[in-house]
C-alpha cells in the first residue's frame, strides 16, 4: 500500500535516534507489563467488572503518542494502552482499575473509563463507536480557537458498522475538521471475526464513501505508525481536513478477560506472535543501534519495578468515599 | 416592557448570550440559511457567521456528539434538534455520554451544553413527531430537564441553560412558538430548579409545566367560578425538581391533580404522586390524580388526537374527583 497522493510522502518529525526509539521501546514494555499485572490482579479479584487488554497493540498508541505531542486523544474500552502512552502514570491507572479514590478517575471510571484531562486524554468510552462523534467537537473547538493541534481518535474495526462513526465521518470532511480517526483493526470484535463483520474488509476504504483522505498500513512497527501518523496529523492540522488510518494490528489476549478467544484458527496467534512490537524494537535495537543485553535489562528492570509500584500503589490506596457518592453528578455552577 | 412572542424571547436568550460568550455556539439542521425551522434562529446567521450559527446535515448522533465533544474543552454549544422526537437517534449521546462524563472522570470533564427542541404534540403530526420526551430524560441524573411556558420564563430559563455548567435539556413548543408575552427590557435571568406559583389557593395544588400551563389557565379559571381555589405550580424545571415547592403547597392544600403531557405509565406525574405519598402522606385528603395524554401512540385525526391530549374539561373532571364533588 502505497502513501495516498493527497498525505505527504514523509512527516515534518525529525528521524528517530536510538534514544527515541529506546524510549519507545520503554513504553510499550511499561504498557505490556502493567498490563500483565492487570491481567493478574483481575483473576485475583482485585480488579473487577470488565477488563480489556491491550497486548499485542503497543506500538500502535506509542507510535501515535510520539506523532501527535500536544494533541487531544479520545479511545474506546480498551483503552490502557493510549491512556498510559498519552501519559496518564501507570499507579493512577492501576488505582483507577483498582476502583480507588486515587485513580485518574477517583474510582468513578473503572478499566473502560480512563481520563487525565492534565494530558488531555479525554477517555475511555464504553459503547461502541459512541465515543467517535466527539472528536469532532474537539476539531471544530481546535479550529475555533485556531489551536495548532489535532484531535486523535482511537476505534476499533467493530465500531465501523455503528450509525455514529459513519455521521462523525461525514461531519468531520464537511467541516474539514482537524481529527486523524485511527482504526486499530485486530481482525476480531469481540469473537466475531472482520470477514464476517463486514463484506469490505479494508476498512479505510470507507473514507472514499465520504470524502475523507484515508491510509492503510500494518502498525506492528512503532516507528512505521510514528511516521504515519505524523504524515495525517501534518495534512490535517494543516487545515486540510480530516484523516482516516487504518493500522492493522493484532491483539493477543481475548476480547475480555473472561474471553479465552477460542474462535481464532489454529496456529494464528502463534504467527501474529512472531510481529509481537516488542520483539520487532528489540531486534532493530539491538542489531541494528547495537544496544547491549545489558542496556536493555536495565530497562526492564525499571520497567517491571515502575509496574510493580503501581499495584503497590493500587493496593494501598484508600477506597473512594461512599460521602462523595454524588460529588460528581453534577458540575459546580458558576462559570 | 417588550411585548415578544416565544420564538423571539428565546432569541434574544441566546443573541445576548452569544454576544457576551465567544465559546457558544448555535448547530443544528436549518439553524442558519434558513433561519430555524421554526423561525427561533432568525437573523443569527447574519449577526454571528456560519461558525457560530451552524447548519448541520439529518445526522442528530453526529452534531449532538460533536457538541458534546466541544462542551469537554470549554465551548458551550446550543444544539438544536428540530423537534425532540428526532434527538432519539442521538438517545446515546443524551445519556451515555452527555449525563455521564463528568462522573465518568471522576469530576474533571464538564459539559455545558443546552439541547433545545419543541417537545410534545403539535397538531395532527401523528405518532413520530407528536411525543413527549419529558420523562425519558429526566429519569437520568447528570440531566437537568428545563421547560417553560411564557415569553419571561423562556427567555430567562434559556439563558440560565446556557450559562449553567451541566447539560440542559430544554423542552420547547411548536404550539406556542408565536404566543406573545411580558419580558422586562433589562437583561436577566430565571433560575433553574425553581417552580413558579402562578395563582395562590387553598382547596386544590395542580401542577403542570409546559404549554399545559395554558390548559390549567383556563381550568382554573372556571373552577374559581365555582368557588374552587387553585394553587397552581408551574414547575419550569423537571430535574431538579422543587420539591419544597411541592411539598409546601400540597401540606397546604392536601389534593393535588399533576397535568402533563406524554403517557401516564412512568411519567414525570408518576414520579411527583410517589414523591407526595411518600413526603405529604399525613396531609392528603385524596389520591393523587394525573391528567395526561391518553396511553398510546399519537393517532392522526383531528377527534382521535384531541381524545388523546388533556384540556381543561378533563383537569376540572380531576379536580373534582379529588375534591370528591
Amino acid at each position: 500500500m502505497t502513501v495516498p497522493p493527497d498525505l505527504p510522502e514523509r512527516s515534518s518529525l525529525p528521524d528517530i535516534d536510538p534514544e527515541g526509539l529506546l524510549k519507545l521501546y520503554q513504553e510499550m514494555l511499561l504498557i505490556r507489563r502493567t498490563e500483565e499485572l492487570a491481567a493478574k490482579a483481575y483473576t485475583m479479584r482485585k480488579i473487577l467488572g470488565f477488563c480489556h487488554l491491550y497486548i499485542g497493540q503497543e506500538s500502535v498508541a506509542v507510535g501515535a503518542a510520539a506523532a501527535t505531542p500536544g494533541s487531544y486523544w479520545i479511545a474506546a474500552y480498551r483503552e490502557h494502552g493510549h491512556a498510559m502512552a498519552k501519559g496518564v502514570p501507570a499507579k493512577e491507572m492501576m488505582a483507577e482499575l483498582f476502583g480507588k479514590q486515587t485513580g485518574s478517575s477517583k474510582g468513578y471510571g473503572g478499566s473502560m473509563h480512563i481520563f487525565d484531562k492534565s494530558v488531555k486524554f479525554m477517555g475511555g468510552w464504553g459503547i461502541v463507536g459512541g465515543h467517535v462523534p466527539l472528536a469532532n467537537g474537539v476539531g471544530w473547538a481546535i479550529k475555533q480557537r485556531k489551536e495548532d493541534t489535532v484531535c486523535v481518535c482511537f476505534m476499533g474495526d467493530g465500531a465501523m458498522h455503528q450509525g455514529a462513526t459513519f455521521e462523525a465521518f461525514c461531519l468531520a470532511t464537511l467541516y474539514k475538521l482537524p481529527v486523524v480517526f485511527i482504526i486499530e483493526n485486530n481482525f476480531y470484535a469481540m469473537g466475531t471475526s472482520l470477514d464476517r463483520q463486514s463484506a469490505v474488509t479494508e476498512l479505510y476504504k470507507r473514507g472514499a464513501g465520504v470524502g475523507m483522505v484515508a491510509d492503510r498500513f500494518e502498525g506492528f512497527d512503532v516507528e512505521v505508525v510514528r511516521e504515519r501518523v505524523g504524515r495525517a496529523a501534518d495534512y490535517a492540522r494543516a487545515g486540510n481536513g480530516p484523516v482516516l488510518l487504518e493500522i492493522v494490528t493484532y491483539r493477543h489476549r481475548g476480547h475480555s478477560m473472561s474471553d479465552p478467544a477460542k474462535y481464532r484458527p489454529e496456529g494464528e496467534l502463534e504467527e501474529k506472535k512472531l510481529s509481537d512490537p516488542l520483539l520487532l524494537t528489540k531486534k532493530r535495537l539491538q542489531e541494528e543501534f547495537g544496544a547491549s543485553d545489558e542496556a536493555l535489562e536495565q530497562i526492564r528492570e525499571t520497567v517491571y519495578a515502575e509496574a510493580q509500584a503501581a499495584w503497590d500503589f493500587a493496593e494501598e490506596s484508600p477506597d473512594p468515599d461512599v460521602n462523595d457518592l454524588y460529588a460528581h453528578v453534577y458540575a459546580p455552577d458558576g462559570e | 416592557m417588550a411585548q415578544l412572542q416565544i420564538r423571539e424571547a428565546l432569541r434574544r436568550a441566546m443573541v445576548e448570550e452569544m454576544r457576551r460568550d465567544e465559546s457558544i455556539f448555535l448547530m443544528g439542521e436549518e439553524v442558519a440559511y434558513y433561519n430555524g425551522a421554526y423561525k427561533v434562529s432568525q437573523g443569527m446567521l447574519e449577526e454571528f457567521g456560519d461558525q457560530r450559527v451552524v447548519d448541520t446535515p439529518i445526522s442528530e448522533a453526529g452534531f449532538a456528539g460533536l457538541g458534546l465533544g466541544a462542551a469537554m474543552v470549554g465551548m458551550r454549544p446550543i444544539i438544536e434538534f428540530m423537534t425532540w422526537n428526532f434527538s432519539l437517534v442521538a438517545f446515546d449521546q443524551i445519556i451515555n455520554t452527555a449525563a455521564k462524563a463528568h462522573i465518568m472522570s471522576g469530576g474533571q470533564y464538564t459539559l455545558p451544553i443546552t439541547f433545545r427542541a419543541p417537545n410534545g404534540a403539535a397538531e395532527n403530526l401523528g405518532a413520530q413527531h407528536s411525543i413527549s420526551v419529558d420523562s425519558l430524560y429526566a429519569h437520568f441524573p447528570g440531566l437537568k430537564v428545563v421547560t417553560f411556558a411564557t415569553s419571561d420564563d423562556a427567555y430567562g430559563l434559556l439563558k440560565s441553560s446556557i450559562r449553567d455548567n451541566n447539560p440542559v435539556i430544554f423542552l420547547e413548543s411548536e404550539m406556542t412558538y408565536g404566543l406573545k408575552g411580558e419580558v422586562a427590557d433589562e437583561e436577566h435571568t430565571v433560575p433553574i430548579g425553581k417552580a413558579r406559583l402562578r395563582a395562590e389557593g387553598t382547596d386544590v395544588t395542580i401542577v403542570t409545566w409546559g404549554k399545559q400551563v395554558f390548559n390549567v389557565e383556563m381550568a382554573t379559571k372556571k373552577l374559581n367560578k365555582q368557588g374552587i381555589s387553585v394553587d397552581f405550580l408551574d414547575l419550569r424545571t423537571l430535574r431538579p425538581l422543587d420539591e419544597d415547592a411541592l411539598y409546601r403547597s400540597v401540606a397546604k392544600t392536601g389534593r393535588c391533580v399533576v397535568v402533563h403531557e406524554g403517557h401516564i405509565f412512568a411519567g414525570v406525574g408518576a414520579e411527583i404522586a410517589a414523591r407526595l405519598q411518600e413526603v405529604c402522606f399525613d396531609y392528603l385528603e385524596a389520591p393523587v390524580l394525573r391528567v395526561t395524554n391518553r396511553d398510546v401512540p399519537q393517532p392522526y385525526a383531528t377527534n382521535l388526537e384531541k381524545a388523546v391530549m388533556p384540556n381543561p374539561q378533563r383537569i376540572i373532571d380531576a379536580v373534582n374527583r379529588v375534591l370528591g364533588r
